[in-house]
């Protein structure tokens, strides 16, 4: 391409013609408009009508509503279920991120390695994450279903007492962070990857000949320089996990009660079976702080460790 | 590498694919038993019947969930391209005060999770009377794709696409629309599959938006249409096994088949994303 680039500029005049000049100096607005009216009625204006809304009682159907201040405010801080609701989505967010950024050096460092399978291997990590998580969802019921669950049906087969993996509160949250790390666990691999294999042999050797051993390589060389890696995938899988829905609908439906629920799916709950549209749409500004600060945080500290590496 | 460190190394790669691929065969052997067979999920039934797969496809309305998704994908794919390519041009080229704003207001609004503007767009909806349409589904996600996509074309605008071309054009008498049809966006073909790539896997598999606007059952996508078809047959996971397994063949294969440029696309989204 770079060649024809040559070709062409030769050809240009070196005096250009005055039209060319104004056109580079305006700012051709018009080309972007369709895209900015786009963003503009679906994402910009419901944004700052939730900020209304959140004042308000409204039942999410009615035509009136009346105006009450902070009260849904007061409301969210009082309420006990805004602290499961929060506690789950940081699980659900750093939960996820932790595991998915671990399991995915691993495989990445496996497969970085020159062995057979690999194209097989990486096929395979990789394939869910093009599955909807609302069927990843269902096939993973299949497995942790109380009664005839694959998990089970392999439990009791040993000897062992089946376990309500689903409908135990304490347990399903970490069965939902299992299930978005298997989906999901391939993207950080495939960006791993990618880091590992920009990395210059050179540094290896030179430690080799210092007589360095492996860990103090991976610790000293592989991790330092896979800093960007790691900034893209944390920020990624947070703001990912924090906003996961589709996986908690299909396994728990965020019970029993509210104990699995993310602030996605009591948003969701609470607009279309509780009529409660106002409560709705303070809780959603609520998400919408903890997911910026969250991401803003990780940001800046990883691009921090960048800088440094 | 020593070899018995290779053989090792082999084996974990072996029983990591076993374990992932765990998960698709319970899929396979549960969707081949009938209703009332407890058998084990680890086993394969002694009989070959595909009479859940064809119940399945009846009762979910699959045909037409496919039919939907497939005009909401590419409504809104086609969409993105034409106007994210084109709004991403005047970003990348011309670096007044404006622009530059401008692009911070999209790349801002990537942080912005969408759901929190569900609520008032779901009222938004009702009012303009376009609920339970395909139209706002296509509208929606053009919306909530247009940052990522700007931000993938005007990044490789800048990088890649040299600026005499245009010149070159400009000089031989093409308006700003032409040059940008006739001569750019033929060369930006890398990251317009990149962007294809990314808003099929993602609106083909959309859930949050879907379940909100389209609530009535002949509209309903893929994800929408298993949702209640789920809720309908709970104590029947034969027939929800088939659906499921019929709903992610599509998406499966075209991933087995363009792997490559699946990988690429999807990374090349989450690594400027």
């Amino acid at each position: 391409m770079s060649e024809l680039a040559g070709k062409v500029s030769n050809t240009v005049n070196p005096k250009k013609p005055k039209k060319y000049k104004i056109e580079k100096h305006s700012s051709l607005w018009w080309m972007y408009l369709p895209a900015l009216l786009f963003v503009t009625t679906f994402i910009v204006y419901p944004f700052i009508n939730g900020f209304r809304i959140s004042f308000t009682d409204w039942n999410g159907f009615s035509q009136d509503s009346n105006f009450i201040g902070l009260d849904q405010y007061r409301r969210m801080f009082t309420d006990p279920t805004t602290w499961t609701v929060v506690r789950n989505t940081l699980l659900y967010g750093i939960g996820s991120t932790i595991l998915q950024n671990v399991i995915g050096l691993g495989y990445a460092l496996l497969l970085n390695s020159k062995i057979k399978m690999r194209t097989l291997t990486r096929t395979v990590v990789y394939l869910p994450v093009i599955i909807s998580p609302l069927i990843m969802g269902y096939i993973f019921y299949l497995i942790f279903a109380f009664q005839n669950g694959a998990l089970n049906d392999a439990i009791t087969f040993f000897g062992f007492n089946p376990i309500n993996a689903l409908g135990n509160p304490s347990v399903n949250p970490l069965i939902i962070v299992l299930v978005n790390t298997y989906q999901f666990v391939g993207i950080a691999m495939i960006i791993y990857l990618a880091g590992l294999q920009s990395i210059s042999k050179d540094y290896y050797e030179a430690a080799d000949i210092d007589g360095a051993s492996a860990w103090q390589q991976f610790k000293s060389i592989t991790l330092p320089l896979l800093a960007p890696s790691i900034t893209i995938n944390v920020v990624l899988n947070i703001i990912g996990g924090l906003k996961l829905f589709d996986v908690i609908i299909a396994l728990t439906g965020g019970g029993p009660g509210n104990a699995s629920q993310s602030s996605s799916t009591f948003m969701y709950s609470l607009y279309f079976s509780r009529q409660d549209a106002g409560y709705a749409a303070t809780q959603g500004i609520l998400v919408a702080f903890i997911i910026l600060i969250i991401s803003l945080l990780a940001l800046w500290y990883f691009k921090r460790k960048e800088i440094e590496a | 590498m020593s070899t018995s460190k290779r053989i090792i190394l082999t084996l974990v790669a072996f029983f990591i694919t076993v374990f992932h691929i765990i998960p698709f065969y319970i899929l396979i052997t549960t969707s081949l038993k009938v209703r009332g067979d407890f058998s084990s999920r680890w086993t394969f039934p002694d009989y070959f019947t595909l009479e859940n797969f064809t119940t399945a496809w009846q009762n979910a309305n699959l045909g037409n969930a496919f039919m939907n998704s497939f005009i909401i994908t590419t409504g809104a794919a086609i969409l993105l391209i034409f106007f994210g390519s084109m709004a991403a041009y005047p970003l990348a080229r011309r670096a007044t005060k404006l622009n530059k704003a401008i692009l911070v207001l999209f790349v801002a609004i990537m942080v912005v999770p969408p759901l929190t503007a569900l609520v008032p767009l779901y009222q938004m909806v009702v009012q303009i009377g376009m609920l339970n349409t395909r139209t706002v589904a296509i509208l929606n996600n053009v919306a909530a794709f247009m940052p990522l996509t700007i931000f993938l074309y005007s990044g490789f605008i800048r990088s890649t696409i040299p600026k005499e071309l245009e010149e070159a054009a400009k000089i031989d008498g093409c308006s700003t629309l032409g040059i940008f049809f006739k001569i750019v966006f033929p060369l930006l073909k890398p990251v317009t599959a990149s962007v294809l790539i990314i808003a099929c896997v993602f609106i083909w598999n959309d859930y949050q938006f879907a379940i909100f606007f389209l609530q009535s059952s002949d509209v309903h996508t893929l994800t929408v249409a298993m949702d209640s078809f789920v809720g309908a047959n709970q104590n029947n996971l034969g027939l929800v096994a088939a659906a499921a397994f019929m709903a992610m063949i599509p998406m499966a294969i075209l991933f087995l088949f363009l792997q490559k440029y699946f990988i690429a696309g999807l990374s090349s989204g989450a690594v400027k994303g």
